[in-house]
């Protein structure tokens, strides 16, 4: 068992509170953390300045040196986590462990975050539009149009809230450390394991260890110190998180993804060609993700549609978490996948809405002290269903019957949106809808990234604010 | 001898045998028709026992049934003042109240005693007599104000108080109000900060674990400290108060332990119905462990099997706190709290059982806002 003390400002701290953090099946203790209170987060907040101070010593090019060696250190390094050493398997089973994510998965996951560290030059190339991380790091500089820009840095240090149920979407912040920007985390309390390892792999790598805070312990303490004591800050949650922060200009909240295929009236009558995207855009990643998709909008052949993709994810079981066919992660939290199954039932009762992977066995598989969901496909005959775009933490889809003319109206906040038409005019509505963050047109599955493309809410844009500069 | 130590066997047996007498007086008390109050003497009638002739040691108090939360909820308010305390002008104190009624109590003298008693423990040295204090925390219904302010004048010194509504703050907090709650306690931090700077001489210090912290970190933030600005003893309370809090706090907001910077803080347990539990010594020797006592006789905690409620656990396990208070003034048998602890051996200074580790309770903690004030 490994015991993971808080880091504030890359010193280990020695906590009184410590929790256990447990095996999803067996409740054995796999980590002993160390807690602290909002307290301690407010009070280093104002060392924040030395965090960026220490890497402003450091010119951008060499940081992203070490930010490529932390990446190889990250994947296959064996690093110092905790008290203990970690080799890139004990990482893998730890977190699967943890976090009832099939073995695979996160595996996958590793090497999307290696990814995006090892290839963190052409990232941040692609974030920053082309602009030079020295034109950054100096405060301004020349375009290369005679034109002098100047960028403002709006903090000192990124805070984060991060989730534990999808390690992938660490790689929005791995690149703060080549901004030359402290990094304030607070660690999933069933997932501390990614942040530990890209904490380690980078001080490994020469990051200096002081630019770095690490705290563990109540949600709601922790976060809410993060969020007020940072002057930028991101946070993962449902809708109500959403909602507290909309408009609040010091947080970037990442909430459900509402992802979408749409397929158009010029495209719609080959569906059977795209099934097989269909099914990979909800299923990938277990369906944990924001970038899955959770409707789909044809105008014509929704029913069929639906049963197609039914009959490909009906039938997947769920598998011990170490077979590498698994694809489904466990509901570790009790009640949860009950909970969620009845809010499903409920809505299948609705007029014109049909539970098509009925025919497929239950969905509601418990296993306890765990519960898993099976692959639930709705079909909705209106796109007036009240339904039509709900999300859940693991692979359900709505089929959507929808005219196209009514497809932007009836699609709400989509983080991704992947539209099969060729229809000139459709995409440019596509283009212009302001309910599409991340639009790809054509046949791309949703949770498709381009790393050469800003994923939701530019880091850049978030961190730094353009401002004017005139040189006497 | 530090108090922490185990106490001696006649001092045990003789805590037990005070508690055992003061047991039947006080019942002897509440359930006499010439001074019992109309709640108890009602009550009497459906008891399967007389508690005049029945109740001879502190163990007969199990023969009462469970005593329920919704007793104190309502009115009138003055079926629980004793006859033989009726001419005496009676103040009303309540708990809870975000929504619903809250839970009331009266009171007349209990909280003045119950705070003399408590200032016996306070070390002159850190809680230097006449010296003003000031009291960060919740007033209103609430006893506290009264009961420290009577602390502050029982120790020859003049309070000042600022006023903090807790229901209002949990409000916020349900409602998801996160940025009101905070503008709110800031405001009370400001008025403190006002206080402490406007040359009153103020050294000693009452708060709220979330509000000291606050008070310090604003401090701190204006360049200054507790210390700097007088402060030299502070007693705080609250089921939030853990030892991580009291580790951070020494080493971090005061400075150190109080022999290098110059500020004790004491940790209490209280509530309206109890009075004031005592804490042993906490220090980093002990991990900053926080060990409460019951003000014995006058009020008995205990750690209780959660099922089986009339058991007390053994010396280290985990139970359900439950409360019995024995005051001329109020009688409450056998009241099972919100919190749950472990239960700790008497020590010299308290020299009977006492609790440690308080929290809320396990099973209730979904339906409770803590850490409020």
């Amino acid at each position: 068992m490994i015991e993971l003390k808080s880091i504030r400002w890359g010193k280990p701290y020695e906590s009184l509170d410590v929790e256990e953090v447990k095996h999803f099946y067996t409740g054995e203790p796999v980590a002993r953390v160390h807690a602290v209170g909002g307290g301690i987060i407010q009070r280093d907040a104002k060392k924040a300045k030395y965090a960026r101070k220490a890497l402003q010593a450091i010119p951008p090019a060499e940081l992203v040196d070490r930010l490529k060696k932390a990446g190889e250190l990250f994947e296959n390094g064996t690093l110092p986590i905790g008290d203990g050493v970690q080799t890139p398997d004990d990482f893998i089973a730890q977190q699967s462990a943890t976090t009832g994510m099939p073995v695979s998965m996160c595996r996958a996951n590793v090497a999307k975050n290696a990814f995006v560290l090892k290839n963190i030059d052409q990232i941040l190339d692609c974030l920053t539009r082309g602009l030079s991380l020295d034109l950054l790091a100096r405060g301004y500089g020349e375009e290369g149009r005679g034109v002098t820009v100047s960028y403002q840095a709006t903090c000192d240090a990124l805070g984060a809230v991060l989730p534990s149920n999808s390690p992938g979407v660490h790689t929005l912040w791995l690149p703060v450390i080549a901004l030359q920007m402290g990094l304030v985390l607070k660690p999933g309390s069933s997932e501390p394991w990614t942040p530990y390892r890209v904490f380690a792999a980078m001080t490994e790598a020469g990051i200096p260890p002081e630019v770095f805070c690490l705290y563990n312990g109540a949600g709601s303490d922790i976060g809410g110190a993060i969020l007020g004591s940072c002057r930028r800050a991101m946070i993962f949650g449902g809708p109500q998180t959403v909602d507290q922060y909309a408009g609040n200009e010091r947080v970037q909240v990442h909430g459900p993804g509402y992802s979408k295929v749409l397929l158009g009236e010029d495209c719609v009558d080959d569906w059977e060609q795209h099934v097989d995207l269909m099914v990979d855009s909800v299923y990938r990643n277990g369906g944990r993700s924001c970038l899955n998709a959770s409707s789909i909008y044809a105008p014509r052949h929704s029913k069929e549609i639906a049963e197609a993709v039914a009959a490909k994810l009906g039938p997947i079981e769920v598998l011990p978490p170490d077979n590498d066919e698994a694809g489904l992660a466990a509901f570790t939290i009790p009640g949860a996948a009950p909970a969620i199954w009845g809010s499903i039932e409920n809505d299948a009762k609705a007029d014109g809405v049909t539970h098509v992977t009925q025919a497929y066995g239950d969905r509601l598989v418990e296993r306890d002290p765990v519960a898993y969901l099976r692959p639930v496909v709705m079909h909705h005959a209106s796109h007036q269903s009240e339904t039509r775009n709900k999300e859940q933490m693991f692979p359900m889809v709505n089929v959507v019957e929808c005219p196209q003319d009514q497809m932007l109206r009836a699609i709400g906040p989509t983080l991704i949106c992947s539209a099969i038409t060729n229809d000139e005019a459709f995409r440019s509505d596509l283009i212009n809808s302001i309910d599409i963050d991340r639009l790809n047109l054509g046949p791309i599955p949703t949770p498709q990234v381009d790393w050469l493309q800003p994923h939701e809410g530019n880091l850049i844009e978030f961190l730094y604010r353009s401002r004017a500069l005139q040189l006497a | 001898m530090s108090s922490a130590e185990p106490p001696s066997e006649s001092a045990a047996a003789e805590a037990r045998a005070a508690l055992d007498a003061h047991a039947v007086e006080t019942v002897a008390w509440h359930f006499h028709e010439s001074t019992g109050c109309p709640f108890w003497l009602e009550k009497k009638s459906e008891l399967k026992f007389d508690p005049l002739t029945e109740v001879t040691c502190y163990d007969d108090l199990k023969k009462f049934p469970e005593f329920e939360d919704e007793w104190l909820r309502g009115g009138p308010v003055r079926r629980w003042v004793p006859k033989g305390l009726a001419d005496k002008p009676v103040y009303v104190f309540e708990t809870g109240g975000t929504t619903g009624v809250p839970k009331s109590r009266i009171a007349i003298d209990d909280f003045r005693t119950d705070y003399s008693l408590f200032s016996d423990t306070l070390p002159d040295q850190y809680f230097p007599p006449g010296a003003n204090w000031l009291m960060l925390g919740p007033s209103g219904p609430r006893r506290l104000r009264l009961a420290v302010e009577h602390l502050a004048q029982h120790r020859q010194g003049i309070c000042f108080c600022i006023d903090l509504d807790p229901r209002w703050v949990i409000k916020c907090l349900k409602k998801g109000w996160i940025e009101q709650a905070n503008a709110y306690k800031q405001h009370c931090i400001d008025q403190a900060i006002t206080i402490l700077t406007a040359g009153h001489d103020v050294k000693c210090l009452f708060g709220t674990p979330k509000l000291i912290e606050a008070l310090c970190l604003e401090l701190e933030e204006r360049g200054t400290s507790l210390a700097e600005c007088g402060i030299t003893g502070i007693f705080s309370g609250g089921t939030e108060f853990t030892p991580q809090w009291t580790k951070f706090c020494v080493e971090e907001l005061f400075g150190g332990p109080p022999e290098e910077s110059g500020v004790y803080m004491t940790p209490t347990y209280g509530n309206t119905l109890m009075g004031l539990a005592c804490s042993e010594p906490v220090t980093a020797e002990n991990a900053y462990k926080i060990t409460y006592h019951a003000p014995q006789p006058r009020a008995v905690l205990e750690c209780v099997d959660f099922d089986d409620t009339d058991r007390v656990v053994g010396y280290g396990e985990t139970g359900r706190s439950k409360l019995t208070t024995l005051t001329k003034e109020f009688f409450v048998p056998g009241f099972l709290e919100r919190d749950e602890g472990e239960r700790e051996p008497p020590c010299a200074a308290y020299p009977w059982d006492g609790i440690s580790g308080v929290r809320p309770f396990s099973k209730l903690q979904g339906g409770t806002t803590v850490g409020v004030y």
